[in-house]
């Protein structure tokens, strides 16, 4: 079976919310078939690991089957939050997006059912 | 698709609630497109407004304080007076928590637009009890604070309010409000209120509060569940954005329901985007604390329903936590911002000699100042978390450069503004479009407080309020 490697862009979108100098990034599979793989890769640790310039004390991940989602909750990576910190995303509404940088080892035929998105945008992110 | 469906039969007794605004920046106009949808049908429908983000009100309390007419959010003066008259003309009951830090005050305020728009009888009834700067001393608020220690400083308070629930709305609408207004009460009591007053739910029916939450979860943030924040050109589209329509739910008796939008307004409503906001500031989703009611969103489960149309259902309640949390805000000192742009060849040796020249000085004028500088366009928005893709990029066509700094010392911020202005005629070549920004910062904290020691009032404008 041939694997591919290619951003988490791919395979989920993500909001962040916000509260004091707490974070919470829900990452949605574009399609329930990629949970499994997310659910492998996408671990406390791994996303800990993505976000350690930010130092998070902790990170907790909740799986949610049922809306093929995952919410992890990073403790203490907005620098004090919106009302204290210096950088223009106090609210850290584009961690998002960061997550989605992540690398993923995907089946290339899972990912063959997803209609190609943005092409020059993924270049962008796989280069 | 198979999944949650509702019966036809319970099609005609549903509750139906629009969001007119999920933040007090929102559109005037939002509303309009939503009042129209609500017009088409007949049964209880209400319209509910979210603008009190809780800055907001630490803004209000220090506005009342300036003056005593004054402390209400100022969305009423943008979104109301469009709004009043066709909801009071077609039964449309309102819901808002425009009373800021003053809600007394904001009830006479829209008894006047009221009148104004031909309605000298509605019934507007107003919402107090949420405001602990009266009952409390700073040290009881210390003594309750989680999960930091900010009120341990000296820093005065400058606003300390108690998130009610729905049962004072449920109230004020039994005892015939046509508006209600709240200060602070939890985003979806905005929403629980209402459908509490028309089914007569139970308090302790822990599994119909939680749906009744959850709808109100996914309504307060406005167009966030109708593809507002949701747009990613080419991965994720949302049709005609400019004109997004805001959310409508329809609630049935037994709990579940269905989130649409106005007909021909823009933006959509599908799993996806129910999805995103389902979870929006969620922490633990088994435990989404309101005052209410802990809201259990594990089981939850979402059906296409026909066109921008999704039903969710699945929500499950525990019961509602022994204390309310409150928000307490302390004077935290003034934040600065200044900002350069270099362009052209050579632009970020530029911009950084820049950086340099300002960090130079300020270490020697105010050393304690601690002080940020930003490469907007490169690492700004991530900071450390870009540093390592930044280092091989391109040099950069422009590089605009963000100075921010914090104190107490009021002097030393407006220093680094200066300095940063100063770099027009004495630091590097080809400085250009400085901008200054200074405004006080307020710290926020959260504190548990204890059912007893809140007593929230329900009160009529001519009638006591």
């Amino acid at each position: 079976m041939t694997k591919v490697d290619v951003p988490l862009y791919r395979l989920a979108h993500a909001r962040t919310g916000d509260k004091g100098n707490r974070s919470n990034i829900a990452l949605i599979c574009r399609d329930p078939a990629f949970y499994d793989t997310i659910a492998e890769q996408m671990t406390a640790e791994r996303v800990a690991a993505h976000l350690a310039a930010r130092q998070p004390r902790k990170v907790t991940r909740y799986e949610l089957p049922k809306l093929a989602a995952f919410n992890f909750v990073l403790d203490d990576v907005l620098e004090g939050g919106v009302n204290a910190s210096l950088g223009l995303d106090g609210h850290g509404k584009a961690l998002s997006f960061f997550l989605l940088t992540a690398r993923v080892i995907v089946d290339a035929a899972l990912l063959g059912q997803m209609p190609a998105a943005a092409p020059e945008l993924l270049h962008e992110l796989e280069k | 698709m198979t999944g949650p469906r509702l019966p036809s039969w319970l099609m005609e007794s549903v509750v139906r609630i629009g969001c007119g605004a999920g933040f007090a920046g929102d559109r005037a106009d939002a509303s309009a497109a939503v009042i129209a949808e609500l017009v088409r049908f007949a049964g209880p429908r209400f319209l509910m407004f979210e603008t009190l983000a809780e800055r907001t009100l630490a803004l209000c309390q220090i506005e009342r304080r300036r003056d005593p007419a004054l402390g209400y959010s100022p969305a009423i003066a943008r979104m109301l007076p469009q709004a009043l008259g066709p909801c009071l003309a077609n039964g449309i009951r309102i819901i808002g928590n425009f009373g800021g830090a003053n809600p007394r005050t904001a009830g006479r305020r829209i008894a006047e637009l009221a009148r104004a728009a031909g309605f000298p009888d509605a019934r507007i009834a107003v919402i107090e009890g949420d405001d602990l700067s009266e009952t409390f001393s700073a040290e009881e608020l210390r003594a309750r604070e989680v999960d930091g220690m900010l009120l341990s400083g000296k820093a005065p308070v400058v606003a300390a309010n108690a998130y009610l629930g729905a049962g004072p709305i449920a109230q004020a609408l039994d005892a015939g409000a046509d508006v209600v207004i709240t200060g602070r009460v939890a985003d979806p009591a905005l929403v629980l209120g209402p459908l509490v007053h028309v089914f007569g739910w139970d308090w302790a029916d822990w599994h119909r509060l939680a749906a009744g939450t959850l709808a109100g979860h996914l309504l307060e943030c406005g167009a966030q569940v109708t593809g507002g924040y949701f747009a990613d050109p080419g991965v994720k589209d949302v049709p005609e954005l400019a004109e997004i329509g805001y959310p409508i739910a329809e609630i049935s008796p037994a709990g579940t329901l269905v989130i649409t939008k106005p007909r021909g307004t823009g933006g959509m409503v599908d799993r996806r985007t129910v999805t995103e906001q389902i979870l929006y500031e969620v922490h633990d989703p088994a435990a989404y604390f309101t005052p209410d009611v802990t809201l259990d969103i594990m089981a939850v489960e979402l059906a296409d329903d026909g066109r921008d149309r999704v039903c969710v259902a699945g929500a499950r309640g525990h019961r509602r936590p022994d204390r309310l949390k409150a928000t307490v805000f302390v004077e935290s000192g003034i934040l600065g911002e200044a900002e350069i742009s270099y362009a052209g060849p050579n632009a970020r040796a530029r911009a950084r000699l820049a950086a340099d020249i300002v960090t130079a000085r300020m270490r020697r004028r105010a050393p304690d100042l601690l002080l940020r500088v930003d490469a907007i366009g490169r690492d700004s928005t991530f900071g450390a978390l870009a540093a390592e893709s930044a280092t091989d990029a391109p040099p950069p066509s422009e590089v605009r450069l963000r100075f921010a700094a914090q104190s107490a010392r009021r002097d030393e911020v407006e220093l680094l503004l200066d300095e940063v202005e100063a770099l027009y005629c004495a630091g590097p070549a080809g400085g250009c479009g400085v901008r200054r920004h200074f405004a006080p910062r307020l710290g926020s904290a959260s504190c548990l407080i204890e059912r007893e020691r809140v007593e929230p009032r329900v009160a009529f404008v001519g009638d006591g309020a």
